[in-house]
C-alpha cells in the first residue's frame, strides 16, 4: 500500500466524515436523553422504520446483554413505534423523513450520532432484526468482552451475519410484539458461506447462506454481504463506509487472522425471515430506497410469490453459542 | 504463627475490600497498598470503612506503573509495615486487589504452618523461562531502563538499541545471581526481614532500580542470598496470554477454579459476581492438606492460546482467513479425487461406496451441476448444487464441504470436463490423495454418436486440459499423494493400483477386493484412437494403447481376468 493509495484513502475518510456532517442535519431530536450517558457505558446506534413490532423484544435482550443506552434514528415510521420509543428512559430518539437511500442506508447519521456521542464508549451499531451473540455471552456480560478487548488493545469486533429462518413457509407462524423471534426462526446454513478479501479496505467479504441459497443459486455474486464488524471502540476519526461491512482507517477492518490463529468474533443472528418479511419486501421494492435500488427486494417479491420454504435437509437448529463456534461460524479466540 | 498478607490495590476497591474483610475475618493481618493515582475520596473510602477493623494497616503510596521499580517499593514499604507491626506472623503472603482466596484460610494457615521455612517463590534463572516477551531476556539486568514501555514506547526501543550499539552494559552487583518469577509470592519472616534489613539493600536498590520489570526479579533474586528452603513455585494461580497479559477469571470459571485446590487466583474480574460469593462467602469446604492442582486450567489456557495462534486446520471464517501457505492445513480431513475412474468402470461410484461404506460423489465440479451422492441438490452445510454458486468460489466451495463432512471421507470424480480452478489448492493439500487414470475420458467419446468432427475436437480440448493438470500435479512442490497410471498400464493389470488406493483410505482394513469393479466394454476403443491418430490428433495420454490389430488381447484379458488376484 503505497503512499497515495494512504492518502487516497484518508480522503475519502474526511469525505465521509464530511457527508456526515451534512447528513446530520437532517436529524430532528425527538427525545435526546444522551446526558444521561455515563463514561464507559455500551451504546447501541440504530435506524429504522416502521419495526414497533420487534422493538420491545429487541431492547429487551439489548438491555440483558448490558446496553446502557439506545441511540435510535427513526426514519418516519407511521406505526407508533417512535411515540413507543420515545417513552423508554434509555433511548434517545431523532426523527427524519428525509431519503434513506440518499443518507447512504442510514449510515451518514449514524456516522454522525457516533461521532457526537459515541467517542470514547463501546458503540454497538445493529438493525432491529439483528441479535449479537459473542462467546460466553449466556455467562457474561458485554461489558466484560468490551473490557477483554480493551486489555488486548483490540478495537473493533466481527460478527458475521447469520440468516435465520423458520421451518416451512414464512407466513406460517405469526410474530407475536415482545416474543422472542428465535422460537420462529430458529434454522440456519451451517456451511455454505464463501468468503474473499477485499484488498482496497482489508475487510473479507462473506457471502451465502439461505438467501444466497435460495434466493441468488444462479447469479451468487448478487447475494447479500454478511460481513459485519457491529462492536468498535469508537473515536472521532472512525466512519463507516458502507452499512457496517468495512470501517475507515482500514485497520478496523481487521477483524481476522492471517497467520493461521483465530481471532474473537461472534454472530448477529438476523431475524428477518418472520412472517412480517413479506409485507416488507413489498413495501421496501415500493419505496426503492434500498439497496442497488432494492434489487435485492426485487428478487424476494418475485420468489416470495412461491411461498418458498428456505429450510432444508442440511438445516441446523439454533441451540446456543457454543454450537455457532462448534460449527467454526465464529471463534473464542484466545478469550477463555 | 500467622500468615499476613501485603496486598496491592489500584482498582476495583469494593471488591479488594471484601477480600480484606474476609481475611482479617480469619485472623490474617492485612497492609495495603493503594496506588496514588487512586482519588483520593476513593481511598479516604476504603480507608473509613476498613478503620474498625485492628488487623488491617495502610502503608505510603506509591504511584505505580507498570514494570517500574514503584511496585517493588510499594511491596518493601507494605512488607516493612506487616513485619514491625504484626510479630506473630511467620508468613507474609504478596496479593493484589484482584486475587481471590479460592480454598479456606484454615487450609493455607495449616499448609504453611507445616512448612515454617519454606519460602514460596517463582524463581529461576532467565536461560529457563519461555515467557519473557519483548525479546528481552537476560540484557534485562545488563541494560538501563529510565523509559516507561507503555508510554514512552519510542524511547524505550531507541534507548535500548542505543546501548546495543555502543556496547553499554551495567555491571551487576557482585554475589548476585539474577533470578526471575511471578510477583506473587509467600515469604518466610526469616528470610524477608533478611532481604529488607541486608546490609548491602541500597547498593541492590540502585541497581535494581534502572532494571527491566524489577517487581518480577527483585525478591527473585535476592530470595536466592538469604532462604533456607526455596519450593520455587507460585501458591497464586495466574495464567497468561500469548500476549503477556493475565488471564482474567469468571463466573464461569467457578467449577474449575474450586476443582483446582489452588490457595489464591488472579486475576478475577471485578463484576464476577458469583466467584467472590461462592469464595468469600461459603461455609467449610477445607481440603485439609491437598496440593495445588491446577492442570486443568493450565489446559484451558494454554488451548485458548493455541486456538488464537495455530487456528482449526481447514476453517476459513470471518475471523480467520490465513494467507496462501499459512493456512495450518488447507482443508479440515483427508479426501480422495478420482480422476478416469468412473470412465473406465461401470458404477464406480456406487462399487467404491460400497467397500468404503460411505457416500461417493460424482464430478463434484462438473459444469452442469454439483453432482453430489445420490444426485442430492443440498448437501451437508447446506452446500448447494448450483454450479454457478460453486464457481463463484472454487476453492471455499470444496474447502467447506470437507470442513462441514469432518469425520466422514470425501471422495468425488474429476476429470477435464470439470471446473479446473481447483487443481491448485487440491496439488498443494497434503489432504489431498488424487489417482489419476489418464486418457479414460475417451472412452465415453468413443462409445459416443455424435458427429466425428465434433468428438474430435472435444477429445483435443480434453486432452489439452488434462496435460496442463497433470503438470500441475507433477510439480516439484506438490503436496498432494498422487498417483497416475495411463490407460494402457491400468487396464492391464487394474486389482493392484485399486488395492493400494483403497488400503491407503481405509488402512486397518483386513479385507481384500474380493468383488472388482466391472470395466466396461472396452472393445472398439482401439479403433476409435487410431481414427484419431488418423483425423490428424496425437492421443498421448492413453499409453501404448496396442494398435487395432492385437487390441483384442488386453480388452479380452482383462474381461477374463480372475478378480481375486492374489
Amino acid at each position: 500500500m503505497g503512499v497515495i493509495e494512504r492518502y487516497r484513502l484518508r480522503l475519502e475518510r474526511k469525505k465521509f466524515l464530511l457527508r456526515a456532517y451534512r447528513k446530520g442535519r437532517e436529524l430532528r431530536a425527538v427525545q435526546d436523553r444522551t446526558d444521561r450517558i455515563r463514561p464507559g457505558d455500551i451504546l447501541l446506534f440504530s435506524t429504522l422504520r416502521n419495526e414497533k413490532v420487534r422493538l420491545p423484544w429487541f431492547l429487551q435482550y439489548y438491555r440483558d446483554l448490558g446496553v446502557r443506552h439506545f441511540l435510535m434514528v427513526d426514519n418516519n415510521s407511521d406505526d407508533g413505534g417512535a411515540e413507543y420509543l420515545a417513552a423508554q428512559p434509555d433511548v434517545s430518539l431523532w426523527w427524519t423523513d428525509r431519503s434513506y437511500k440518499k443518507s447512504r442506508y442510514g449510515v451518514d447519521w449514524l456516522n454522525r450520532l457516533q461521532r457526537r456521542h459515541g467517542v470514547g464508549h463501546w458503540c454497538l451499531v445493529v438493525d432491529v432484526d439483528e441479535f449479537l451473540v459473542y462467546p460466553f455471552c449466556d455467562s457474561r456480560p458485554l461489558g466484560a468482552l468490551c473490557e477483554w478487548l480493551d486489555a488486548s488493545a483490540i478495537k473493533s469486533f466481527g460478527a458475521m451475519l447469520l440468516d435465520m429462518y423458520p421451518k416451512g413457509p414464512l407466513d406460517a407462524q405469526p410474530y407475536a410484539e415482545g416474543q422472542d423471534p428465535l422460537e420462529i426462526v430458529c434454522w440456519f446454513d451451517p456451511a455454505n458461506y464463501t468468503i474473499s478479501q477485499n484488498p482496497t479496505y482489508g475487510n473479507l467479504w462473506i457471502q451465502g447462506g439461505p438467501r444466497a441459497r435460495v434466493f441468488f443459486p444462479g447469479n451468487p455474486g448478487r447475494a447479500p454481504a454478511l460481513n459485519k464488524i457491529p462492536l468498535v471502540k469508537w473515536d472521532a476519526r472512525y466512519v463507516y463506509t458502507s452499512s457496517t461491512h468495512m470501517l475507515l482507517p482500514r485497520g478496523l477492518n481487521r477483524v481476522y487472522d492471517e497467520w493461521g490463529g483465530e481471532k474473537a468474533s461472534g454472530c448477529l443472528l438476523h431475524a428477518k425471515f418472520l412472517n412480517t418479511f413479506a409485507d416488507k419486501s413489498a413495501e421496501e421494492l415500493k419505496r426503492r430506497q434500498h439497496y442497488a435500488g432494492g434489487r435485492e427486494y426485487e428478487v424476494y417479491a418475485e420468489r416470495l410469490k412461491a411461498n418458498p420454504d428456505l429450510w432444508c435437509n442440511w438445516s441446523e437448529r439454533y441451540i446456543n453459542w457454543r454450537q455457532l463456534e462448534i460449527l467454526g461460524l465464529m471463534s473464542k479466540g484466545n478469550w477463555a | 504463627m500467622n500468615l499476613g498478607l501485603i496486598m496491592l490495590v489500584h482498582t476495583a476497591l469494593h471488591r479488594a475490600e471484601q477480600v480484606v474483610r474476609y481475611w482479617a475475618r480469619n485472623d490474617c493481618p492485612v497492609v495495603i497498598h493503594v496506588d496514588r493515582r487512586v482519588p483520593k475520596a476513593q481511598y479516604d473510602r476504603l480507608v473509613a470503612a476498613l478503620a474498625p477493623l485492628p488487623q488491617v494497616r495502610f502503608c505510603r503510596r506509591h504511584a505505580c506503573d507498570w514494570g517500574t521499580w514503584s511496585l517493588v517499593a510499594a511491596m518493601q514499604e507494605a512488607a516493612t509495615l506487616m513485619l514491625r507491626d504484626f510479630p506473630e506472623v511467620n508468613h507474609v503472603y504478596a496479593a493484589s486487589g484482584s486475587c481471590l482466596p479460592l480454598r479456606p484460610a484454615s487450609d493455607l494457615k495449616a499448609y504453611l504452618a507445616k512448612r515454617p521455612m519454606t519460602d514460596f517463590i517463582e524463581s529461576v534463572t532467565t536461560a529457563d523461562v519461555a515467557w519473557t516477551v519483548g525479546g528481552i531476556d537476560f540484557e534485562r539486568f545488563l541494560l538501563h531502563f529510565p523509559f516507561s514501555w507503555r508510554s514512552q514506547r519510542f524511547l524505550f526501543d531507541t534507548w535500548v538499541a542505543i546501548q546495543r550499539r555502543l556496547g553499554l552494559r551495567r555491571r551487576i552487583p557482585p554475589g548476585i545471581m539474577p533470578h526471575l518469577g511471578s510477583q506473587w509470592w509467600c515469604l518466610s519472616r526469616a528470610t524477608l526481614s533478611a532481604i529488607l534489613q541486608d546490609p548491602r539493600r541500597a547498593e541492590y536498590e540502585r541497581y535494581f532500580r534502572r532494571v527491566w520489570i524489577p517487581d518480577e526479579s527483585y525478591f527473585q533474586t535476592l530470595v536466592r542470598l538469604h532462604s533456607a528452603r526455596i519450593e520455587s513455585r507460585s501458591l497464586t494461580l495466574a495464567k497468561f496470554d500469548f500476549q503477556g497479559k493475565p488471564h482474567t477469571f469468571y463466573d464461569d470459571h467457578l467449577q474449575l477454579l474450586r476443582r483446582s485446590d489452588c490457595f489464591m487466583a488472579r486475576k478475577i474480574w471485578p463484576r464476577a459476581d458469583r466467584l467472590y460469593g461462592h469464595f468469600l462467602l461459603r461455609e467449610g469446604g477445607e481440603k485439609g492438606q491437598a496440593e495445588p492442582q491446577p492442570g486443568k486450567i493450565d489446559r484451558l489456557f494454554s488451548k485458548a492460546t493455541e486456538l488464537r495462534t495455530r487456528g482449526r486446520p481447514g476453517l476459513y471464517m470471518q475471523s480467520r482467513f490465513p494467507r496462501h501457505g499459512f493456512e495450518n492445513g488447507i482443508t479440515a480431513a483427508p479426501f480422495s479425487v478420482f480422476e478416469g475412474f468412473s470412465e473406465l468402470f461401470e458404477d464406480f461410484e456406487i462399487w467404491l461406496g460400497k467397500y468404503l461404506g460411505t457416500r461417493v460423489h460424482g464430478h463434484l465440479f462438473s459444469p452442469k451441476r454439483v453432482e453430489f451422492a445420490g444426485g442430492a441438490a443440498v448437501f451437508n452445510g447446506a452446500i448447494s448444487d448450483s454450479a454457478a454458486t460453486r464457481d463463484y468460489n472454487p476453492e471455499r466451495f470444496l474447502t467447506n464441504l470437507i470442513w462441514a463432512t469432518r469425520g466422514e471421507r470425501q471422495c468425488f470424480q474429476f476429470g477435464p470436463r470439470d471446473n479446473q480452478a481447483i487443481a491448485w489448492l487440491m496439488a498443494r493439500d497434503p489432504n489431498a490423495q488424487i489417482s489419476v487414470i489418464t486418457g479414460a475420458w475417451a472412452i465415453p467419446l468413443s462409445r459416443s454418436s455424435r458427429d466425428f468432427a465434433e468428438i474430435r475436437r472435444e477429445a483435443a480440448a480434453a486432452q489439452k486440459t488434462e496435460t496442463d493438470h497433470l503438470e500441475i500435479l507433477r510439480r516439484q512442490d506438490t503436496k498432494a499423494r498422487v498417483r497416475i497410471w495411463n490407460l494402457a498400464e491400468f487396464v492391464a493389470n487394474p486389482m493392484e493400483p485399486l488395492q493400494t488406493i483403497l488400503d491407503e483410505i481405509v488402512p486397518a482394513r483386513p479385507r481384500r477386493l474380493t468383488e472388482a469393479p466391472r470395466m466396461v466394454d472396452l472393445d472398439g476403443f482401439a479403433d476409435f484412437l487410431q481414427k484419431l491418430r488418423n483425423e490428424g490428433m496425437q492421443p498421448t495420454l492413453m499409453g501404448d494403447y496396442p494398435p487395432p490389430e492385437q487390441h483384442a488381447a488386453p480388452a479380452a484379458q482383462a474381461a477374463q481376468k480372475p478378480y481375486l488376484v492374489r
